[in-house]
């Protein structure tokens, strides 16, 4: 083995492939985005070098402000909705339900292989208030709690709301699965240790299932906040970052600002920017998960 | 950074360019937010498969896009010069970034050399050759007048006059609402049909010119009467005149919402009077609609003379695919619109009518009567917009009329994306 990986011949034909492409569809793009923050303009109007004021405009940029904040707030509910519900759900997997759980874990499963449109048109009928009262609406008329009734997609403090139920609907059962798998991983001579010991329902989770645990508990965290700080197609598809632009992250700012503005230099920098966040977010994690292991 | 590699790719991928096949067959691409059925782009396609018929190598492909994505979808097209052979477009200033960069065909000389040129009406060229900065570059496939359509029955069972003033409007509306009827049906979800409100209210307080002054620099959008206008608007949204959860319906909605008899009155272009002719759709009866002029505002230049008048929708054919088999389909399929058109579904184009049918309906032959007849035109809100401004004016125009958004804030964020 050693010998093979000194010979550079082979670790050319080896990685070398895989690299070239690597760099061409991946590092090529970026390091061409990243040219993109230091000019302004589109394919169309053409390009102009305008040094940092990309950068400087990001600071006095009150919509840049609002989606970086919309964004970490909708991270941080949909992320933590996803992770805990995901854990709560494999917790009854693996100890309550154990070998039957198969269909209650395809069901759960099943809204992460539909499609994000579709499951997007399900939820704006649900709650829809026009022409005819969703079933939200419809539940709170019938139970005579008309002055709940309201357009739930048509305010930004609502919509929030609704598109973080929808993306934690749709993704709980992925992290249930994932979850699942490490508690599955658990030996089972360790968990009846811990019973013998006395360790019992919450002491038990507490002080043997979820530290051992913790590592695919940690991996599932960066997955879902590197995926909810990125979330594009669900908004899109539910409110178009609506009304106005109160459900506006970064991604549909970004988008926004290159494809309808033609400003392809500002819409790099807030790439970039969401990028840095995504970067911080998981150094952090792992940063925390690290000083956890150590203690 | 990944997402914009990925659509671009992704919408890249999912063009089909009009391709020229070595066995001379060719597929013309139509790119339209409007739906197959309906409006003009029915004419289109039904004039396309009578040519596809005698042409069995030109075939058409109809492409939809939602109207909110349309301008963000052509500018990913324009940048990789891989436009669709035919496109509506809405936002005047990509038209004219598209025709700076030659890639959207000069239509005038392009219909002289085809004969096609007197087909068109010249007021809708004149109309199209102003925003297009005296060039022809876009189609106008509509000729449109706008204003408020009504319920007759409906006000008149309220006791209430054509409203002239708007004052008088915004009574009748009140007392709609306390009679449990909605009085303007809009859909806030498509956005313009709220700023166009805008639009009349402030071409009343200046006059029909305001929108060119603003684009000349010598009127300001946060100027007295824009805030007057905007709060105008606004204040109809906060009443709940425009029925529940105004900025979450759909233009399908509203025009529903219209035509079965569930709100008063509908602000809209005559582009609509497809819909309103069709029995299927209209269910209060063609006869029980009325129409009005934006009404006008005390102490305002404007009057009841100004007409909005557009060319609606328009659309552009790539220079890329102007080829002889293009031209051939268009000689046929434009040389002919005019006419299908109108004795079709009664729709009012650009384009000239010389086989006048013998049954029009009433309401077309009112619309035909009006647009011939006005002097003093003016162009919806956003037409001199850029497409920043466009996109600030009418997504903010939501949280205004939930009252989410002051008229100051409004204007001041529009004023500073006009810079």
């Amino acid at each position: 083995m050693e010998r093979t990986l000194r010979d550079w011949r082979a670790i050319l034909i080896f990685v070398g492939p895989a690299l070239l492409l690597y760099t061409l569809v991946l590092l090529v793009p970026i390091i061409w985005s990243l040219g993109y923050t230091v000019y302004e303009g589109s394919p169309i109007a053409g390009f102009k070098f305008v040094g940092l004021t990309n950068y400087q405009r990001l600071f006095d940029d009150p919509t840049f402000l609002k989606a970086l904040w919309f964004g970490t707030k909708y991270a941080l509910f949909v992320s933590a909705g996803q992770v805990i519900l995901g854990l709560l759900l494999a917790l009854l997997y693996a100890f309550y339900l154990k070998r039957s759980s198969v269909l209650v874990r395809t069901l759960v499963f099943l809204p992460v292989v539909l499609p994000t449109v579709a499951v997007a048109q399900m939820f704006a009928k649900l709650f829809a208030i026009a022409p005819q009262y969703g079933l939200v609406n419809s539940f709170l008329h019938g139970v005579g709690l008309d002055q709940y009734v309201q357009a739930f997609l048509g305010s930004g403090a609502s919509a929030f709301w609704v598109i973080g139920t929808m993306d934690i609907w749709k993704a709980m059962g992925f992290y249930a699965i994932l979850l699942y798998t490490g508690l599955v991983d658990i030996p089972e001579e360790t968990i009846e240790a811990a019973r013998l010991d006395g360790a019992q329902g919450w002491t038990l989770a507490r002080f043997v299932v979820l530290p051992l645990l913790a590592p695919i508990t940690v991996a599932s965290l960066i997955f879902s906040l590197n995926g909810t700080l990125k979330v594009f197609d669900s908004i899109v598809a539910l409110t178009n970052g609506g009304p106005g632009t109160a459900t506006t992250p970064l991604t549909l700012y970004m988008y926004k600002t290159s494809f309808t503005y033609g400003e392809y230099g500002y819409g790099s920098t807030l790439a970039l920017t969401l990028a840095v966040q995504c970067l911080i977010v998981t150094l952090l994690i792992f940063w925390r998960a690290r000083r956890a292991e150590s203690r | 950074m990944r997402l914009t590699r990925t659509t671009l790719a992704l919408l890249t991928a999912a063009t089909t360019v009009t391709t020229a096949h070595a066995q001379g067959s060719k597929t013309i691409t139509y790119l339209t937010p409007q739906l197959e059925t309906q409006g003009y782009t029915k004419t289109i396609l039904d004039l396309s498969r009578a040519y596809s018929q005698q042409h069995k190598n030109v075939s058409v492909k109809y492409q939809n896009v939602a109207q909110t994505g349309l301008a963000q979808q052509l500018q990913l097209f324009a940048a990789s010069n891989n436009l669709p052979a035919l496109f509506a477009i809405d936002q005047p200033s990509l038209l004219a970034q598209l025709q700076q960069k030659g890639q959207v065909v000069d239509l005038e000389a392009t219909f002289k050399k085809l004969g096609l040129l007197d087909k068109l009406n010249p007021a809708a060229v004149t109309l199209q050759k102003k925003l297009g900065g005296g060039k022809l570059v876009a189609l106008p496939l509509e000729m449109n007048i706008e204003g408020f359509w009504y319920n007759k029955k409906i006000l008149a069972d309220n006791g209430i006059r054509e409203p002239r003033t708007w004052d008088e409007l915004t009574a009748a509306a009140a007392k709609l609402q306390q009679k449990g009827v909605q009085p303007f049906a809009a859909s806030g979800d498509q956005k313009w049909p709220l700023t166009r409100l805008i639009g009349g209210y402030v071409a009343r307080k200046y006059g029909a010119d305001a929108m060119d002054r603003v684009r000349a620099g010598t009127l300001k959008v946060t100027d007295p009467g824009f805030v007057e206008a905007v709060t105008a608007v606004a204040d109809l949204g906060k009443k709940g005149y425009f029925g529940q959860g105004v900025s979450t319906i759909d233009y399908d909605t509203a025009m529903n919402t219209f035509l079965q008899g569930k709100a008063a009155m509908f602000y809209m272009g005559s582009w609509a009077l497809g819909n309103f002719n069709d029995a299927k759709q209209n269910k209060i009866g063609a006869n029980n609609i009325g129409f009005f002029n934006f009404p006008t505002v005390k102490g305002g230049k404007g009057t009841a003379n100004d007409w909005s008048v557009n060319t609606g929708l328009v659309a552009s054919v790539s220079s890329k695919q102007n080829d002889a088999a293009l031209q051939d389909w268009m000689k046929y399929v434009f040389g002919n619109f005019g006419n299908k058109a109108f004795a079709d579904q009664g729709l009012i184009t650009g384009f000239k009518v010389t086989q006048q049918p013998k049954n029009v309906p009433a309401l077309t032959a009112m619309v035909q009567k009006k647009i011939s007849g006005v002097k003093n035109p003016y162009l919806w809100f956003e037409a001199y917009f850029s497409p920043k401004a466009t996109t600030i004016a009418t997504d903010n125009v939501q949280p205004l009329v939930t009252g989410d958004l002051s008229p100051q804030e409004y204007l001041q964020q529009l004023q500073a994306a006009l810079k």
